[in-house]
Parts: structure tokens; sequence; C-alpha cells
């Protein structure tokens, strides 16, 4: 009787017992859930954040103004004006006056707020339409010109366009214009080619990313023309080649550890050697290419080498057996079966480089440049670094372009990625 | 430009050679390539690179003496009355008229306009002369190894032997870096070392690197105690190993223990993508995002939160490294062999027990070698630290506080336009050096223990 009793006591702390532990199993489980939707839901935020803050730096607001080409204003010759005359024109004077002509109860203390409404930029497209057509000289046409940037951020309602409101960059008679021009159909936004086509500028609605882009292709072109070779060089030397002693082991060790040293350690590496020792220019994308490909080298050899090792012996065995050489084993055989896996791991690094800021900085590579680079050896950004400085732009407009280019980043790395993954899928054989 | 060119025609020369070297085989073997030692094409190698090879080494170390050159030229040119300067105004002269003859500016006195004709009258010379000397090199080269060609000649191994070379030489590249690494930090450290005793470095506690505006005031350099920005470095890469850590490991053991094969094959890419994201992307987010939230929210409970705070950045960095230490315990835990757990099930465990007190005792060491990897690369992170930490180096474990790190400040001493040679500069290399340092002295002892736990379970 009393074993019974017992027995249940115990089966039931059993239970009991069971409970808890199958309770801290679904607890543990939970907790690693938990952990894996909080590290997506932080990507998740950030992407959000991003996508939300630059997407509207894709469209870019123009007004419309009646501009008449006044020879006067513009102080060229009223009758076929010569092609210097009307480069040197003052075009701003005629977007001035449309601007007057539009709001002409405006007193003279405030038609310099008047005017700020647009772009200082707007007279160039003015000066091209002109110079395209001289016929319009005394004319007068309704022109789209770019508004300016605290225009576009209170269309765009990053600010707010209450008067009055703290961080509101308008002032209340500015309010008052704009409102009239949307009144009268004459405000509206329209794609920012400026964005995707122009170099750096001090004013964000003239600020563009293609001398960034340009720039980035630059140092990409020389990292890869550096490293891609080099690269598949020691990969073959290590795997193929090298006898296992001491100085091949030097060589590998070095390798590994210099996948692990900080990039800005090889900016400083830039700076000493290339910069200062052999004199190259700053702020030059060759040099920026080199420093990329010194960081980019050990993720390729790294890759080049995991590719080569996926070869099975067989295949070696095959052609040396039919009397290739050595090197003919590899240039024939093992490098082209190999190459799928050295050219995922090449785009890979690749993308790594084409987001390394850092030792960019280093060199130089921050300076303000508003030229399209047209060598490798002219000053230029690139992508992240314009990132960079753009987020050290005190102007609420910036803030929408940093994210709009972080975007055009995030493409090229997506794209970039994108071909490893496809090039892995199309090419991936298991032996 | 011009080098540009003078590349292109040697490329052509090169290829031209190929195919004389080439043809020329076969001619002498009278069409039949049986006949010959080594394939045709070898031959063709054999000129090309006899061609193409001499040339461009006297090319390349033309390019590297070019610049010592010209300097020693253009300097011993220059009026007497400049040659009697000091070495640092010579130097800022030189740098003078190589600014107004490669890019035009405006001399500021007549000799450096001069001076700068004459740069530029040197410089196209000695290039005239290196690309006339390059090409006849190239020509000389090509018709001796032409003549050299016959049917038992094996140029197949010589080829190859110069390949090998090629091969040797590449792979000794990464020693070169590693080289070029240790001596541009040490010798810049070195003479940082000159004006700053090493034991005030290491352990003083004032950072404060602003130098007098005139250069006459010796020792007016301001302080270089780095212990502050050890202290910020450690404080940040601390939160965000806090961050990081838990984080990592558990989506790991969730992803190799628990997932179904297909929630592991979407969810692993994407953790990867977090890895993936440039750096300058998460500082912006960093400062734009979560530094200002962090404030509002310390406000609203009534703390007072600095707006570049290092809770901010060690967050931030956080997350960029959970994929690492995820990945890194990844592989560790699923080298835990089977059988261990399967021991442990039968003994009546459940899931969780299984992993809490077999699976992680066994796999520690490998997960404590990827913590400091992961570590090293928290301690090397710079943009996030660089747009979200603050400049003012503070002595402080309130992670509400701003502190400085050893990267912000390499990148706040070295952006912007100085002279080379103050203690400002140099102390960057410096601080570089230690960088360098720890972050290999991690990476060693981290590869070495992980290394060791991989031939345990091999």
């Amino acid at each position: 009787m009393e074993n019974v009793a017992t027995a249940a006591a115990s089966s039931q702390a059993v239970a009991k017992r069971l409970k808890k532990r199958y309770a801290a199993e679904r607890r543990f489980k939970a907790l690693g859930f938990g952990a894996i939707a909080l590290a997506l839901g932080f990507l998740g935020i950030l992407l959000v954040t991003i996508f939300s803050n630059g997407s509207t730096a894709l469209v870019q607001t123009n007004i419309r103004l009646d501009v008449t080409f006044d020879a006067e204003t513009l102080g060229v010759s009223p009758v076929n004006p010569s092609a210097d005359e009307l480069l040197r024109a003052n075009y701003g004077g005629v977007i001035k006056s449309a601007l007057s002509k539009a709001f002409p109860d405006v007193s003279g203390g405030q038609r310099r707020q008047l005017y700020k409404l647009v772009s200082t930029g707007a007279d160039l497209p003015l000066r091209d339409k002109l110079m395209a057509n001289p016929g319009l000289l005394g004319t007068t046409v309704s022109v789209w010109m770019t508004a300016g940037a605290d225009v576009d951020m209170a269309m765009k309602g990053h600010v707010s366009r209450k008067p009055g409101v703290e961080g509101n960059r308008l002032t209340d008679a500015q309010l008052g214009w704009l409102d009239e021009l949307e009144k009268r159909d004459a405000v509206t936004k329209k794609f920012n080619t400026t964005l995707f086509t122009t170099g750096d500028s001090r004013e964000p609605e003239q600020a563009g990313l293609w001398g960034a882009v340009v720039g980035s292709f630059f140092s990409l072109s020389v990292t890869l023309l550096v490293c891609f070779p080099l690269g598949v060089a020691t990969s073959v030397y290590l795997e193929e080649f090298a006898p296992k002693n001491k100085w091949t082991h030097l060589i590998e060790v070095n390798i590994n550890n210099l996948a692990a040293v900080p990039s800005v350690v090889f900016g400083l590496l830039g700076l000493a050697i290339f910069l200062n020792f052999f004199g190259m220019p700053r702020s030059a994308p060759l040099v920026g290419g080199l420093v990329l490909a010194l960081i980019s080298m050990p993720t390729i050899i790294i890759a080049g080498r995991a590719a080569m090792k996926a070869v099975p012996p067989s295949i070696r065995e095959a052609a040396l057996g039919l009397g290739a050489s050595k090197l003919q084993m590899v240039t024939d055989h093992v490098l082209p079966l190999s190459m799928p896996g050295i050219l995922t791991g090449t785009i890979l690094g690749m993308a790594h480089a084409l987001g390394e800021t850092a030792p960019l900085l280093m060199i130089g590579m921050v300076a303000f440049i508003v030229d399209i680079p047209a060598s490798p050896l002219d000053p230029s950004a690139v992508l992240p670094v314009q990132v960079y400085l753009w987020a050290d732009s005190p102007e609420r407009a910036f803030v929408e372009r940093t994210s709009a280019a972080i975007m055009v980043l995030l493409f090229f790395l997506a794209m970039m990625n994108l071909a490893a993954i496809m090039l892995r899928k199309k090419f991936e054989r298991r032996w | 430009m011009q080098l540009l060119t003078l590349m292109v025609v040697l490329l052509l020369l090169t290829a031209f050679g190929y195919r004389l070297g080439r043809s020329r085989a076969l001619a002498t073997a009278s069409g039949n390539p049986r006949l010959l030692h080594s394939l045709p094409s070898y031959h063709g190698y054999y000129v090309a690179l006899w061609c193409g090879l001499p040339a461009l080494v006297l090319i390349a170390g033309w390019l590297a003496l070019e610049p010592a050159l010209l300097h020693w030229m253009v300097m011993s040119s220059l009026p007497v009355d400049l040659q009697g300067m000091a070495d640092e105004r010579l130097a800022l002269i030189y740098n003078e008229v190589r600014n107004v003859a490669r890019y035009g500016h405006t001399p500021s006195i007549p000799a450096v306009g001069e001076a700068a004709q004459h740069y530029n009258a040197v410089r196209h010379t000695m290039f005239i002369s290196v690309a006339l000397g390059a090409l006849a090199l190239a020509v000389a080269a090509l018709a001796y190894a032409h003549r050299r060609i016959h049917a038992d000649m094996r140029a197949r191994n010589q080829v190859e032997a110069t390949v090998k070379v090629f091969l040797v030489l590449a792979s000794t590249m990464a020693i070169f870096t590693t080289v070029g690494i240790v001596m541009s930090l040490l010798f810049e450290s070195l003479l940082f070392f000159r004006h700053v005793s090493l034991i005030e470095f290491l352990f003083g506690t004032q950072w404060s690197p602003q130098i007098a505006m005139r250069a006459d005031q010796v020792g007016s350099s301001g302080a270089f105690g780095a212990v502050p920005l050890f202290a910020g470095t450690l404080l940040i890469s601390g939160i965000a190993m806090a961050v990081a850590v838990p984080l990592g490991l558990l989506s790991a053991i969730y992803m190799s223990e628990y997932a179904a094969p297909k929630f592991r094959s979407v969810v692993k890419p994407l953790l990867e993508v977090l890895a993936g994201i440039p750096t300058v992307v998460y500082g912006f987010f960093a400062a734009l995002t979560v530094a200002p939230f962090i404030r509002d929210v310390g406000s609203s409970l009534g703390l007072s939160v600095a707006s570049e705070s290092a809770l901010a950045a060690g967050l931030v960095m956080g997350i960029m490294i959970i994929p690492f230490v995820s990945s890194l315990s990844d592989d560790v835990i699923n080298a835990v062999p089977q059988s261990l757990r399967e021991g442990a099930f039968g003994l009546g465990a459940t899931k969780s027990e299984t992993i809490r007190q077999v699976v992680i005792p066994a796999a520690l060491p490998g997960i404590i070698g990827g913590v400091l990897l992961a570590a090293s690369r928290a301690i090397g992170e710079t943009m996030i630290v660089v747009m979200a930490a603050g400049l003012a180096a503070n002595l402080t474990a309130n992670p509400l506080e701003a502190v400085t790190t050893v990267t912000t400040q390499i990148v706040t001493l070295l952006v912007g336009d100085q002279e080379f040679d103050s203690p400002k500069t140099l102390a960057a290399f410096a601080l570089g050096l230690v960088l360098f340092t720890v972050t290999l002295a991690l990476n060693v002892v981290a590869l070495h223990i992980v290394n060791k736990y991989r031939e345990k379970y091999d």
C-alpha cells in the first residue's frame, strides 16, 4: 500500500518536473527565435528608414515661371548676339524678373526672400535653352525650374509648412507665395535627373552622385586589375605548387591575418607608402583602388584556394597521366573548373571593396569635388565617401539625398551579390 | 596618358612577338609541329616574354625612381639663395613647383615659375628617353629571342619557369603587405615617440591633440595620453559585444538545432545581409535614427543622454557584428558530433538541456574563438564610431555619455590638410600601431583556439 502511495507521489512530482522542463524547453526555443526575429527586425528598420527617407529624393520640386529672354536684362545685344555673349549673359536676372512679374506686389526688401524660391543653379538650363535656340531672344516662354532646397523639403513634407514651426526654414511670406504658386498649378515634382547626372555641390538641389559613381567605377577597375591576377596567381601557387614548408606556412598565416586587419590600418599604409613615399596624387581613384586591392586580396585568395581544393585530384592525375605539364594541368583543367568559384569570390570581394570607406578617408578621398573624374588620376569621390560627406552636411535636404545615395550603393551591392549567387547556382558542380 | 600610349605600343609589340615566334617555330619545323620540342604557341610566348618583360622592368624602375630624380634635378637648379634655406621651406617650395608644373597653379615667386618650367622640361626629356630606351630594349630582346628559336629549343620549360617565378612573386605580396603595414606604422610611430614618451602615450589620461598655431612654439603640442581612447574603444566594443554575443549565439543555436532546413535557407542569407551592408550606412543610421531615439527615451526617463552617446554607436555596431558571431558559432555547433547529442537524448534530456549542458560546453572553445574574432572586428570598426561617437576624449564608463575611440581619432587626426611631420598626424600612426597589435593578437589567439578545437573533433 505504502509503495503505491510513494509511486503515485513521485510520478506526480515527475509530471510536475516534466512540465517545468518542457516549459523551459519552449522558453529556450522562443528565445532563439526571438533573437533571429530581433536581428531581422533591426535589418528591417534600417532598410525601411533608409528607403522612406531616400525615396523622395527621386523627385525634385519644380516651379513654372514665365521667363522673358529680355536682351537688356540678359546684357546681350538684341540682334544676333554672339555665342560668347550668350554664354556670359545674366540669366539669374531673367529669373529674378520672372519671379517679380509672378508676384508684382512684393516690395523691395522681401524680393530677396522671393528669389530664394528658385535654386541658384536654375540659370544653367536657361542658358542651354537659349543657346540651343537663339531665336527665343525677346520672347516669353513658360519654363519649369528647379526649386530651392527649402521649398523642396516643404513640398515633400519633410519640414512642416505651418508658419512658425521649429525647423521650418521658409518664412511665412515664402510659404504664402508657395501656396499661391500651387493654386496657379505652377508647382510640380519631376524625376530628379540632377541626382544621377551631376557631381557634388554645396546646394542640395544641385548635388548629384554621378561623380561618385564614376569614381567608384575607376577605383574598382584598378582594384580588379591588380588583385584578380595577383590573387589567382597566389592561390595557384599555394594550392598547386608550393611545397609544405615554413615559408609557405608563413605566407598562409600572413594571408589569414591580413584578412582580419582593420581596414583603417590599410588606409594608414596607403597614406604612408603610396602618398608620402611614392608621391602619388591625393584623392585619386588609382591610389584608392590600390589600397582596396590590398584589402580584398585575402578574400580572393581564400575563395580561390577553396575553389581549387574542390576540383577532385582525379582530374589532375588524368591530365598529368596524358602527359600535360603541371602548369598545363593548371591552366587547362584546374583553373577552368574552379573559375566560377574564383569569380564568385572575386565579385564578393569587389562588393566589399565598394562599400569600404575608412581607408579612403585616410588617402584624402574626402575632398569636395564637383567635376566628374575623367581618368583614375583625377581627384574624385567614391559612393560610400559621398554618403559620409553628405551625412555630415547640416541641411535637411541632404538627409534625403544621403539616403538616396545609400539606396544607389545598396542597389549596386545587391546587383553584385545577385551576380555572384547566379554564377554559383549556374556553375555549381558536385563531383 | 603618355605612359598609357607607351604601354599600348609595348603590348602591340609583344603581340607581334608572339606571332613572330610562333610562325618561326613552325617554319623551322617546316610546318610540321610534331618535330618541335614544344608547342608552337610556347615559342610564341617565349618571344613575347623576352619582348615585354625587360622593357616593363625598365619602365617600372623608372616610375619608382622618377620622383627622386626629378626632385634632385629641380632642386639643384634652384637659385643659390633659395637652396640655402631650411629643409622644411625647401620641401614647401618643391611642393609648389610641382603644383605649378602639373596643375598650372600661379607661382608665388618667379623662381618657382622657372623651376616649374625646368621641372616639366626635365620630366618630358626623361620620359622620351625612357620610352625610346624601353622600345629599343623590347625590339632588341625580340630580335634576340627570335634568333634563338629552333625546333629543339625547350620553349615550354623556359616559359613555365618564368610563369612560376611570377606565381612565387605574387604569393609573396601578402608578406610584403604585412611588412609594409608594420614598417609604415613603426617608422611613423618612432617619429611620434621622439615628441611624446611611450609611457605618457600609453598611460596618460589627457588626450587633446590640438596644437598651437605658431610653429616655433616648441613643446606646445597638446596632450597625448591615450587612455581615454582605449577606455572609449573598450566601452563601445563592450556594448557591441553585449548585443552581438547573446543575439548571435541564440540565433545560431536556433538555426542549427531547431530550424527546419527551409527556414534556415531563407533566414541565414538574410542575416548575412547584415554583414554585407557597408559600415558607412550603419554609421548614418546610428547618427540619424538610433542616437536621437536613445536621447529621447533617456530624456523621457529623466536621464541626460549625450546626443553622440556610446550606447547608440555600440548598439548599432552590435547589430552589425551579429552575423559574424552567428555564422562562426553555427559552424562550431555543427561540428559537435551527433553522438554527443544522441547520448544526452538517450539519458532523457530535453533538447534545450542537451544544448545547454552538452552541445555548448563541447563547442565552447570554438565559440570563444569566434567571439574573439568578432571583438577584434568591433575594435577595428571605424565608420560607425566616426559618424556616431563623439570627439571629446572623456574618461568614463557611463554608456550614456559621449566617448571617443582609437579609430575615430585616427580618422579625425588625418582627414584635412596637415603637415605630415607634426606630432598630431604622427599620433594617428602610433594609434594605428596599437590597433594593429591588439587586433593581430586577438586574431592569432582566436585562430589558434578555433584550429585546436577543429582538430579535437576531426
